[in-house]
């Protein structure tokens, strides 16, 4: 079961209606490193993986919906009161033509999102370092966001969830060794 | 340029069309040299951990944008 | 014309909002941590002592700013206040 928290992790602030960047921010939304996908795969992954590690992939992947709602709320934001002219001059066009203002999964190019996105082999080490791979390319993507963008409040909220990334793939990496440890000789960490 | 940053310098060959970027750089998060966090870390206050987005310093990896422009654009 | 059901926000609003979103996320912190790290007393000491921190400015928020949770976690005054606006993206 799962509680919704009627807040924010993390304030989210725009300082200017900029359809454009709504548009690239869809990356993190609807994209393969986005944030639907890494909930989806963490949450996924725990009924196959040895219990000493359900606890973390729950936590991170829940988190993951707390990260999705922060770029929704970008994109919300950067839009709500865009006028046709800027939606067309965004390139956004194609996308009005279809869902007006409405989120939808794609990613910045508008490919629609797919489950091909999320990986499960069933074996833990693969599991955990395809999780790892996933966390440093959304890190990057943040990366590139930040670049693409000179709104500081943006960019402030773009830097929280990139480190939260680095943070993530700590802890997958830590589960590696949990993983990897012999439980027998019963190393405690 | 902080400490996590690396550089690297491309080749530049001699039909390249666009000026080259003389310098390519790279970020190496500190979560690279952490194998298992260690106990009893320092650690950011609650206001700190909030705008770092991490409760300890020892993971916080800082990155500027490469677009230096002021107001409000998307390039 | 029908007008969304809304709260007034003023700036306590954010600061309480901030306060709210701090303990948060060190505790968050800290159990993604204590999960690879399950015998770290300190820890859990600390995580123990934010979670009853957290509860006093949830509390105080969730009086003046109404429910963070839903199904029965939170109180409700008359009438049912989970449909009230702003929802998080529309502050």
């Amino acid at each position: 079961m799962w509680l919704y928290e009627k807040k924010l992790q993390y304030p989210v602030r725009v300082s200017k209606c900029d359809p454009r960047m709504a548009k690239l921010l869809l990356e993190q939304y609807g994209g393969a490193d986005g944030e639907l996908a890494a909930a989806l795969r963490y949450l996924n992954q725990r009924y196959s993986i040895p219990d000493k590690v359900i606890g973390l992939l729950t936590d991170i992947g829940t988190e993951e919906f707390a990260h999705l709602e922060m770029i929704a709320t970008m994109v919300y934001k950067l839009t709500k009161d865009a006028t046709i002219e800027q939606i067309k001059a965004a390139g956004l066009s194609e996308i009005y033509a279809q869902h007006d203002r409405a989120l939808f999964y794609t990613n910045a190019g508008g490919v629609p999102f797919t489950a091909a996105y999320i990986q499960a082999k069933g074996d833990p080490l693969a599991d955990l370092y395809e999780d790892i791979a996933a966390e440093e390319k959304a890190r990057a993507t943040y990366q590139w966001l930040i670049d693409l963008t000179d709104d500081v409040d943006l960019q402030d909220s773009l830097k929280f969830l990139r480190e939260r990334e680095i943070v993530h793939s700590l802890r997958f990496r830590e589960a590696v060794e949990i993983i990897k440890a012999d439980w027998n000789t019963k190393k405690v960490y | 340029m902080n400490d996590q940053e690396r550089t690297w310098i491309p080749y530049i060959g001699p039909y390249d069309p666009c000026p080259p970027i003389r310098v390519k750089t790279y970020v190496v998060p500190p979560n690279q040299y952490i194998v298992f966090q260690p106990l009893d870390l320092p650690q950011f206050s609650l206001q700190e951990a909030l705008r770092y987005g991490t409760l300890w310093p020892a993971l916080f990896s800082p990155y500027e944008s490469k677009n230096l422009r002021r107001g409000g654009r998307t390039l | 014309m029908s007008e969304a059901n809304t709260k007034p926000i003023d700036a306590q609003y954010y600061k309480l909002l901030e306060e709210l979103q701090m303990v948060d996320f060190g505790l968050l912190e800290l159990s993604l941590y204590l999960n690879t790290h399950p015998n770290d007393m300190k820890a859990i000491q600390q995580l123990n002592q934010w979670s009853e921190q957290r509860h006093k400015i949830a509390q105080q928020y969730e009086l003046d700013y109404g429910p963070l949770l839903q199904f029965g976690h939170s109180y409700s005054k008359f009438p049912w206040q989970w449909i009230e606006s702003p929802w998080p993206w529309q502050v």
